[in-house]
């Protein structure tokens, strides 16, 4: 009764004296639990639409897989906001949505790829093609494609991470293939004949590209379901922020910060445009990266104003994070929920340039101003409202909440004060 | 005017009678210049310093903040691979925004020029690797070639004596005017600063690494024993003809990439200060300051990284290592070419990527100043296990046994107007970043800029215990012949030679906990 009376004042945007530190934190770890969820769902989803294309590999079924997972980023981008802070998260994040990616560790790539032997010694290692290799000196049998071969032996082979080799975006590059068209209009385009049978195999290793297109996607599912339990009642995820709410609170808007300027604004939308390079594109194969930006961004509101809108309509709401500032400083509450609103809108504009035919990759090219403005601006909102985060952090009277350990020459109760 | 992209000018102080007498009390004022915006210590703040920093002699328990070796700028302990890459504790997001494109330009494949993103080209026309981020594997130690695979993430820096008709340097002038008898030494005429075993399209590549390892029993004490592997260094298929019996090789791994920011911001009178080229007081360690010449502030300053700690600044060694290990010019080293020398004709003429960029050098001022603030804020993970009695007696004999003459335990920065992530900790890098005499064993025998060819610069420990979960190997020192802590102990020589042979005979249960206590770093 308490929790829903909380969530309508919240909606009227009263004064949110009654709002405790711990129902906000309990709304967060129902968001999770309900966004993690929903990653599961559709990334079952996806496995079944995976399993239905290898069974029977067509134009269409393929396309059915490629659409089960976009459908599948809708969800997954929206927790990203739980990085930065959760350290189960921290800690696992990698094995679901590492990028960039050397593709050709997992499979054939165009001749243009380069790298055949420097550098990244596994760049053009194609594991599909390859049931016996060195690695570091050792003989790796890969006559049978495991999970373990996956998640042990390939992922960050010779510690370089962009050998990647789970993940969604392993299995993007296995839907699509390789996006050839630079800046220039168009996606990956693999033939569904790259997972036939018999003489219609195209780029041949067709049994075994479809094995590792199945043990990626089991490993994903496998792990989405970790993560989903972490954030159950009783999960892990919840119980170790419940047991601190301050620091919880300090994890969720640490979350948000880290979120929305170094990573979004920072490496996955500024750097590109500073080198022009659609090799920076989060969602290279599929061309994909304005719905994955979309997303992250909307993340960050649902955290913020303690809602989230699931894939199947369903909401989960209650005291947010927006209405314990606004109890303490309304005007900041107020400025951060617009420019929220703001950086949302300025992402949702990069999809409808999309939409209008200017895909991500040719919004970077040195010779296209207009998209080049498109992505900055929308890194500039992330960045506005990055500061008012700090503000709220202020606000909420919490130590400097990127500082994970506490003790410091500065400390209040250091030495050298 | 030749290229020399790897180093300032090499010479040599190693006749080792006449030393730079180098002090906090003697020292020219330069050299305690700060490249750093610096708010300056007050009388009181030294002496709360002086306080904090003495060493313990309790060691019964941990001592205060020592869980933080950075600091506030340290980071919790990740259990994977992660754990060097986290940035500094206390960045502000607006900041960690430039850490995070950072990091991608130092994961960054450049290929070489022409190419359409013009921004990326450049890469060599020799080069080591493609990108900073292969050597620095997971931002760790690098280590030397397994098996057949080539050395990546290791190189031989070379250089031969100094004609007698090559023209004075800057800082050998200034060496000579303080006292040095310096023996002078130049890169190669041909394969300049350093060997390369990578080459672009139509240029010969320098050489292939080759090592060869003889094993050396050691015993020690209550029947233990333990094996050193000793490395012979060959440069095979050379590309441009014999090096010459008056080369001078040294192997070098990459070394690992925290922390770099707060040895930055250490006083340079508080290094300085430590120093005791002459072993005034008689304790067999001669600690002596690397003294080079700084590109960027053109004035002799303070050696402070690299594995002689002949780059003063992390933008001079990130620049330097761009140039020799990448072959990307920038505004510090302009020439497009790399290591490449006039007698390297096709090297000279390839293609380059000084295109693209404001500056038009192949990485311009921007992009070196956000690896710059990278490598800064690198974080130092906390340390685990510290109230473990194992850890604390470790620590204990690690103090006792004198390790800690050149290890230093504790410092604090300078205060910083501009880098809050630096500004005023308490740190715990275990190094006095002065040179020391580590014996023949260990000795490379090419001088770089004041370090002779048996001196190297004590290596920081923060972190050691990490180094098999980062980089899924455990090799360590500045060619990663030690396959373990215990062997990294064995091989020190010279100036610890004393401190290596109360390690062999200490009880093996104080050994161990040595080793525990290396390892909860």
């Amino acid at each position: 009764m308490k929790l829903s009376l909380i969530a309508i004042a919240s909606l009227f945007a009263m004064p949110a004296w009654a709002v405790e530190k711990s129902d906000v934190v309990t709304t967060y770890a129902n968001i999770a639990a309900a966004a993690y969820a929903d990653s599961l769902i559709t990334a079952k989803t996806l496995q079944s639409a995976i399993d239905t294309f290898l069974a029977a590999p067509s134009d269409t079924t393929l396309a059915t897989a490629r659409t089960a997972w976009i459908a599948a980023r809708v969800p997954y981008m929206q927790t990203e906001v739980y990085r930065f802070g959760n350290p189960i998260v921290d800690d696992w994040e990698g094995r679901v949505n590492a990028w960039p990616l050397d593709e050709g560790l997992i499979d054939y790539v165009d001749a243009s790829y380069g790298g055949a032997t420097d550098d990244n010694a596994y760049a053009v290692l194609n594991v599909i093609a390859n049931p016996s290799f060195e690695l570091s000196g050792r003989t790796i049998d890969a006559g049978t494609i495991t999970p373990a071969l996956l998640s042990d032996t390939l992922q960050e082979a010779d510690g370089a991470e962009s050998n990647v080799a789970t993940g969604y975006h392993a299995i993007e590059f296995l839907l699509w293939g390789q996006d050839l068209n630079g800046t220039g209009p168009g996606a990956g385009n693999r033939p569904f004949t790259d997972y036939a049978s018999g003489d219609a195999c195209t780029n041949s290793n067709c049994d075994r590209r479809a094995v590792y297109l199945r043990v990626a996607t089991r490993l994903l599912v496998d792990d989405l379901t970790y993560m989903a339990g972490a954030w159950a009642t009783d999960g892990v995820g919840r119980t170790t922020l419940l047991a601190d709410p301050d620091a919880a609170i300090g994890a969720m808007l640490t979350g948000l910060g880290s979120l929305s300027y170094g990573e979004l604004a920072g490496q996955r939308m500024k750097l590109g445009v500073l080198l022009h390079d659609p090799e920076e594109e989060h969602d290279c194969f599929s061309d994909n990266t304005h719905q994955s930006h979309y997303y992250d961004g909307l993340g960050v509101q649902n955290v913020w104003l303690g809602r989230y809108e699931g894939v199947d309509g369903s909401s989960v709401s209650g005291p947010s994070l927006a209405d314990l500032v606004a109890a303490l400083d309304p005007d900041t509450a107020a400025q951060l929920t617009t420019e929220i609103a703001a950086s949302v809108a300025d992402l949702d504009a990069i999809r409808d340039a999309v939409a209008g035919g200017m895909a991500y990759d040719m919004m970077l090219a040195s010779d296209n101003p207009d998209g080049n403005a498109l992505i900055l601006t929308a890194v500039d909102a992330l960045v506005a409202q990055t500061r008012s985060i700090e503000r709220a952090v202020t606000a909420l009277q919490l130590a400097d909440v990127t500082l994970e350990g506490s003790d410091s020459l500065d400390a209040p109760t250091a030495v050298f004060q | 005017m030749q290229n020399i992209p790897c180093r300032p000018i090499v010479l040599s102080a190693a006749l080792g009678i006449a030393v730079l007498a180098l002090s906090g009390q003697t020292a020219p004022a330069d050299l305690t210049t700060a490249h750093l915006s610096v708010t300056p210590r007050t009388a009181d703040e030294a002496a709360r310093i002086a306080a904090v920093t003495a060493p313990t002699t309790d060691f019964s328990k941990p001592e205060p903040f020592e869980t933080n070796p950075g600091g506030a700028a340290s980071v919790r302990a990740r259990g994977n691979a992660d754990a060097f890459s986290q940035p500094s504790g206390n960045i502000s997001f607006e900041r960690e925004l430039d850490f995070k494109v950072g990091d991608g330009l130092f994961r960054k494949i450049w290929v070489a020029a022409p190419a359409s993103t013009l921004v990326s080209d450049g890469l060599g026309p020799l080069f080591n690797a493609r990108s900073c981020q292969s050597c620095h594997i997971k931002d760790g130690r690098g280590h030397p070639p397994v098996g057949d695979e080539h050395a990546v993430s290791m190189f031989l820096r070379v250089s031969v004596p100094a004609t007698s008709d090559a023209p004075i340097a800057q800082i050998e002038q200034y060496l000579a005017d303080h006292g040095d008898p310096a023996t002078r030494t130049s890169p190669h005429p041909v394969y300049g600063g350093q060997l390369q075993d990578f080459s672009t399209p139509g240029v010969a590549a320098e050489y292939r690494l080759q090592i060869d390892y003889t094993e050396q029993p050691v015993t020690l004490s209550g029947g233990e024993t333990a094996s050193l592997r000793v490395p012979t260094y060959t440069a095979a298929d050379l590309g441009y003809g014999p090096l010459g019996d008056d080369t001078m090789l040294s192997p070098r791994v990459a070394p690992p990439m925290i922390g770099l920011g707060l040895i930055e911001a250490l006083p340079a009178a508080d290094i300085l200060a430590l120093a005791d080229p002459t072993d005034a007081n008689g304790d067999g360690i001669s600690g002596r300051a690397q003294i080079v010449w700084s590109r960027e502030d053109d004035r002799p300053m303070l050696g402070r990284f690299g594995l002689k700690a002949g780059a003063p600044s992390i933008r001079e060694q990130s620049a330097a290592a761009f140039a020799g290990d990448i072959g990307i010019s920038s505004p510090l080293f302009s020439d497009a070419s790399g290591d490449c020398t006039a007698q390297q004709p096709a090297c000279i003429a390839a293609p380059n990527g000084n295109t693209g960029t404001a500056d038009m050098t192949e990485v311009g001022a921007d992009s070196l100043d956000l690896v710059t603030f990278y490598a800064r804020n690198l974080a130092v993970p906390e340390r685990r296990g510290v109230e473990d009695t194992t850890v604390l007696r470790g620590k204990q004999i690690f103090y006792e046994t004198g390790c800690t003459a050149c290890h230093t335990p504790k410092f604090v920065t300078d205060r910083l107007t501009d880098q809050p992530e630096q500004s005023f900790q308490l740190i715990w890098p275990y190094t006095d970043v002065l040179l020391h005499d580590m014996g023949p064993g260990l000795a490379d025998n090419r001088p770089e800029s004041g370090a002779s060819g048996q001196e190297w610069r004590t290596a920081p420990l923060w972190g050691i215990g990490l180094t098999e979960q980062v980089s899924g190997h455990a090799t360590f020192l500045h060619d990663g012949r030690a396959r373990s802590l215990l062997e990294a102990v064995l091989w020190h020589g010279g100036e610890a030679q004393a401190q290596r042979d109360a390690v062999v005979a200490m009880p093996p249960a104080d050994r161990a906990a040595l080793i525990a206590f290396l390892e909860s770093l």
